[in-house]
């Protein structure tokens, strides 16, 4: 009888719920994880609110050192500009996880410039290095884009192997071409000429990734690539039926994605790390797709998931929450909670369940 | 014999979203009998069946199967009953073979798969005369031996409940001849048979009775021996139908498009189109007529600069257009509505609103980097007006839309690009009669405006009351040119089989 | 001879650990799931097996308890991503992120426990796992040395990689398994319960990947466990499976051949090939094999045409 019970209740696609109704669910969906996330907390005999407050803390506190929040903000930066790199592929269903290694590749051209033409008046230097990014960025991430076009390869497979390349490039810099001292493994500090000037407490990125997300919102939403974009993302069998050359389409649409991450790595490479080494990506361009995906490809959200991030990350990552006895790993433990969470109440926002009442006894 | 029917359905009502798709349907099939369920697409036939099948569930309503209440929640549960149903678009795993996937489900026994699995499929077809080679894989086959395969798999489970959801759209006329063999054969052992169709020839030949749905509801049920095809005609379009649709005289003479010895192949290389040649005039209503997959797609994408041509030329207006991508040759004035199979998926973007839908091929016209909208919605409002779309909002997505509002959209646009080809495929495909009187209207104003259409279609009926002529693919080949008002159903029937034999050859053992 | 016996040997004990993350990832993307949680279920493994074999010195015990882990955040990717229908690439990136914390976190509170001091199997259960010879077997020259001579982890993966090719290709239930990974639909409508065969192989599939993390963590650094020991092996390990073409008999030799790229970097220096590009060149190929497999249209040796997407029976 209790599976008769149970095979009642069955799940139907809902008609897309508009209004407030999908933002109360999102926070709804983050108030439970924060009460899983305390839960787990209290396992480990803490007090979750004090943990909280000191992860609140560590992420905004504004010390003599500094404001916490800079370093928040930092962290969030190349969060906010690979995801909404990540989200123009997307939106064309163009699954590049690649991020990470568009990232590498950007952040290895710009590198180039900062170690051995950094004689360059700092403004041009800076902006060479932007465009070299972007370029290495971009070409990375149009050799899969080439391959799906012409081949079909699988480009979820093929822009994973290319994270790994990437990577393992900069370690061949690292020990041989660019290596500071030869023989052993690293590459030099940059000059303070190739680093990013700090703009109202945090390097110039920002006003970079300010501008990025609007240019992002305005490209995808209101210009002709962007309906483009959509369009294909829909049905290529429309986009070409409309006379649109879909290659020529995905070519610059990955030359862009890979480029805003280049943009990303360069910006990490000379506003944050100062020096280039395998942990200049280090998962930022997989945290990414997360982050795409819960903005459900909307660029302003893309902030908003990044600074959760963020705050999560830089909160746990100070000397307070040691004192506590907690290592900075909780905090991927509390984003991995998060995430599942969000994950599963996205569930509801699609589907509702229905109870069939049987009508005989 | 059991006396209670095999199949009883009381008051089956089922919807997706806003759209109803059966409501309130009473239906009963006895043991050894064919029934035929007929209805024009979109009638809620397929629908109806998956329930039995236990794809749908539907919201309420009753089901007995041979007396006994039921309900059915999977396709575990519709096996157990004794109901195999064949689907309209195979269920195949592709790269399995065509043994593993009859047996798939339904295993003999054992933890290991047995090699003696073949040869009991080859026996199995064998005892039914259906020829196939049970370790070739599926994604190396015919489409009719894949309807083969779909065939051994429901005879497999032992079904004697069989469903058979619009078998005969790709067969041959022998092939169809055989298939009715089978089916005949299983009612007189004893089976209940469904088969979907909306070919009244065939209803007429395989069914002893006949269920006639529309728009979601049963109207009524008689006995095949009893009615002929225009009672049936009647009953699947609800009223005497005087099937009077207009065809005025043409007022305009000269060539529009002119096609030698055109060859297309697909992508596979596989010949879709084999030396045709035809011309298109200033305001005539050419009917392209043929089984489906005689090549009538690629004609039609051919012509809109889709497809490359292998050999021969498409002249238009006298200029050859071959090496025109698709927006020129748009731009020239051969616009095309193609409504596929999935409706959405070629034509329209989905997710889009109606305003989006509109920009589609005149994104690029306006200046600058940016899509201007204000024309689009112009134009949005205009056919909503014009062609009675019903929609939540201009800009909700077109995927929420019921099948004959996606296609107004899509009919609407193309019309009011005020083409000189107007290339239509299938446009009254699953719309009710009114709104298809709707749309050949708006084909017969175009024509009377001069534009040469170009349309695709699968009902004969409406393709000798709209056209000019008519021309019959047939894999691939032009087997005749005839003029409409000269001809008839059965000669078009002939034509349409005409080149089958030796089409078929290459796939014959 | 001596030095290439050393060398494939090392290749072989280098390689191993990766295929058991192989393995089990081919099992669930076999059912049309991608789950790049490997990582993730590997980390976890790697931590219960070693925390349950520092406590029990039981071999038994921490190889269940590494499986049951994998088999845990397994569980929570098959409940999001089957149940629910989130995204696959997402729910395994939570979920490699989540179980990499965890096992930080806690191996880190199992040094604190121990004093600060990296714990450390007991003799008992390291002799276990130590690269014993099998008796009689491993006295025959060269072969001996290189087949028969190495801890027991390294036949259980192997046992493993044969016994899960067997059984997707020549069982019954592996033939259900295959056709739910192809095609849902179909698999649904021959009375297969799709939401079940899908929990059942991405729960194994986790498990696999578990006992790959337990490998890293008992027997690869000689039973003391250390902060990094999984460290991204369960990426490599999805790469492995492109190479093996989603089999795995494939993957032994894919992980021999990985395994050998691994050690031979610190023995080439005469060859004046940078160690950099040893680690790159085994990805270099892979991409290689997906992009050759794509020119020649293979429909076969690529991923199962369900991967990525979830079933919804009544999705039109």
């Amino acid at each position: 009888m209790q599976s008769n019970f149970l095979s009642r209740f069955h799940i139907v696609k809902k008609a897309e719920s508009t209004g407030w109704k999908p933002l109360f669910l999102s926070f709804l969906s983050l108030v439970v994880a924060l009460i899983i996330g305390g839960l787990f907390i209290l396992c480990l005999g803490k007090n979750p609110i004090t943990v909280y407050g000191v992860i609140i803390d560590g992420a905004f506190k504004v010390a003599r050192t500094g404001a916490y929040v800079f370093k928040t903000i930092g962290y969030a930066i190349p969060l906010v500009i690979t995801s909404i790199a990540v989200s123009i592929a997307f939106k064309m269903k163009f699954w590049n996880i690649g991020a990470e290694g568009q990232m590498i590749a950007g952040a290895i051209f710009a590198s180039y410039f900062a170690l051995f033409q950094s004689q360059l008046p700092h403004w041009l230097l800076l902006i060479i290095m932007l465009i070299a990014g972007a370029v290495g960025g971009g070409l990375l991430g149009t050799i899969p884009a080439f391959f799906k076009c012409k081949f079909d390869t699988n480009e979820t497979l093929f822009t994973l192997m290319l994270n790994y390349i990437a990577l393992s490039f900069i370690t061949y810099l690292k020990d041989g071409p660019w290596s500071e001292t030869p023989g052993f493994p690293g590459i030099a500090k940059f000059a303070a000429n190739a680093r990013l000037d700090i703009v109202g407490g945090v390097h110039i990125g920002w006003i970079f990734t300010v501008v990025l997300v609007v240019l992002a919102f305005v490209y995808m939403r209101y210009t002709k690539h962007g309906y483009e974009i959509s369009v294909i993302g829909d049905s290529v069998n429309t986009a070409r039926y409309a006379g649109m050359n879909v290659n020529r389409v995905i070519l610059r649409t990955m030359f862009i994605s890979g480029a805003l991450c280049g943009i990303a790595g360069m910006i990490q490479v000379t506003g944050i790390e100062h020096t280039l080494g395998e942990s200049v990506a280090g998962g930022r361009g997989f945290t990414a797709i997360i982050i795409a995906w819960l903005s459900r490809l909307n660029p302003f959200v893309c902030i908003l998931f990044s600074m959760l991030f963020a705050t999560l990350t830089q909160g746990c990552s100070g000397s307070a929450l040691l004192k506590l006895g907690l290592s900075p790993a909780v905090a991927d433990i509390l984003q991995g909670m998060i995430l599942f969470v969000i994950l599963a109440f996205d569930f509801f926002m699609q589907y509702k369940i229905v109870y069939r009442r049987r009508n005989d006894a | 014999m059991n006396k209670q029917p095999a199949i009883k359905l009381c008051g089956i009502t089922k919807s997706f979203g806003s759209v109803v798709a059966n409501h309130n349907i009473d239906l009963t099939v006895q043991r050894g009998e064919i029934l035929a369920l007929l209805g024009e697409n979109g009638s809620g036939k397929t629908t109806l069946m998956n329930i039995l099948a236990g794809i749908y569930q539907p919201e309420s309503g009753e089901i007995y199967i041979d007396g006994q209440r039921v309900s059915i929640h999977s396709p575990e549960d519709a096996n157990r009953l004794g109901i195999g149903m064949i689907h309209q678009h195979f269920k195949l795993v592709d790269i399995h073979t065509a043994a593993d996937n009859i047996i798939l489900g339904n295993e003999p026994k054992g933890l290991f798969l047995q090699k003696s699995r073949f040869d009991k499929v080859r026996e199995l077809s064998e005892r039914f005369g259906l020829s196939i080679d049970p370790m070739k894989k599926i994604y190396n086959m015919s489409v009719s031996e894949k309807q083969t395969v779909e065939i051994l798999k429901v005879l497999y489970r032992g079904a004697n409940i069989l469903i058979l959801d619009e078998p005969t759209a790709v067969l041959t006329v022998q092939e169809i001849r055989r298939l009715f063999d089978i089916l005949r054969r299983m009612r007189d052992e004893g089976c209940a048979v469904v088969i979907i169709t909306h070919k009244l020839d065939e209803v007429m030949e395989i069914s002893d009775r006949v269920t006639v749905l529309r728009k979601g509801e049963s109207v009524e049920t008689v006995d095949t021996a009893s009615c002929d095809i225009r009672k049936l005609t009647e009953l699947m379009v609800g009223r005497p139908v005087e099937l009077s649709i207009d065809r005025p005289e043409r007022t305009h003479s000269g060539t529009l498009l002119e096609i030698h010895h055109l060859t297309v192949e697909s992508e596979e290389g596989v010949r879709m189109l084999d030396d045709v040649n035809m011309t298109l005039k200033k305001g005539e209503i050419l009917g392209v007529a043929g089984v489906a997959g005689s090549g009538q797609r690629e004609l039609c994408e051919t012509i809109a600069g889709l497809m490359p041509i292998k050999e021969g030329a498409i002249l238009f207006n006298k200029k050859n257009i071959e090496n025109m991508t698709a927006r020129q040759i748009f731009k020239a004035g051969i616009s095309m509505s193609f409504i596929p199979e999935d409706r959405l998926g070629m034509g329209l973007a989905a997710s889009m609103g109606i305003v989006d839908n509109m920009l589609l091929k005149t994104y690029l016209d306006s200046p600058g980097p940016f899509v201007q909208k204000k024309e689009a919605r112009l134009l949005a409002e205009t056919i909503t007006k014009k062609l009675r779309i019903s929609t939540s909002g201009m800009n909700a997505p077109v995927s929420r839309m019921s099948g004959g509002n996606v296609q107004k959209v899509l009919l609407g646009r193309e019309i009011e690009s005020r083409p000189q080809v107007l290339i239509t495929a299938y446009p009254v495909r699953g719309l009710d009669i009114n709104t298809s009187y709707t749309i050949y209207d708006a084909l017969n104003a175009q024509k009377q405006a001069g534009t040469g259409v170009l349309f695709v279609c699968e009902d004969l009926d409406v393709m000798l009351e709209l056209c000019d002529r008519i021309m019959v693919l047939c894999h691939g080949k032009v087997t005749g040119i005839v003029n409409a008002a000269d001809t008839t159903k059965e000669e078009l029937g002939l034509l349409m089989t005409n080149a089958q034999r030796k089409g078929d050859s290459p796939n014959a053992e | 001879m001596n030095g290439l016996i050393n060398l494939l040997t090392a290749a072989i004990r280098a390689g191993i650990p990766l295929l058991f993350g192989t393995t089990g990832e081919i099992i669930t993307e076999k059912t049309g799931n991608m789950n790049l949680g490997v990582e993730g279920m590997m980390w976890l493994g790697a931590f219960f097996g070693f925390y349950v074999g520092l406590h029990t010195d039981s071999l038994l015990l921490a190889l269940l308890c590494a499986f049951a882990a994998g088999m845990f955040g397994a569980l929570i990717y098959a409940v999001l991503t089957v149940s629910l229908r989130a995204n696959q690439t997402v729910a395994g990136l939570a979920l490699t992120i989540f179980g990499t914390a965890f096992a930080n976190f806690f191996g880190l509170r199992m040094i604190e426990a121990n004093g600060g001091m990296l714990p450390r199997l007991s003799a008992k259960l390291s002799g276990v796992l130590a690269n014993n010879p099998i008796p009689l077997l491993g006295d025959i020259p060269y072969i001996g040395k290189l087949l028969f001579s190495h801890n027991i982890l390294v036949y259980l993966g192997i046992i493993i990689a044969v016994l899960a090719f067997l059984y997707m290709n020549k069982t019954r239930i592996g033939l259900r398994m295959r056709a739910v990974g192809e095609a849902p639909a179909t698999a649904d409508a021959a009375g297969i319960n799709v939401t079940l065969t899908k929990y059942v192989h991405i729960l194994l599939g986790g498990g696999i990947c578990g006992l790959g993390g337990a490998y890293l963590s008992l027997a690869y650094f000689d039973g003391q466990w250390q902060n990094a020991c999984v460290s991204g092996q369960g990426w490599i390990a999805v790469a492995l499976v492109i190479f093996a073409n989603w089999n795995p008999v494939k993957a032994i030799w894919g992980t021999l051949l990985f395994g050998m790229f691994e050690v031979i970097r610190f023995r080439v220096g005469w060859l004046r090939i940078p160690p950099a590009f040893c680690d790159m060149l085994p990805y270099v190929i892979t991409t290689l094999i997906l992009v050759i497999a794509s020119i020649r249209k293979s429909r076969e040796r690529r991923q199962p045409m369900g991967c990525g997407n979830n079933y919804f029976r009544e999705d039109r």
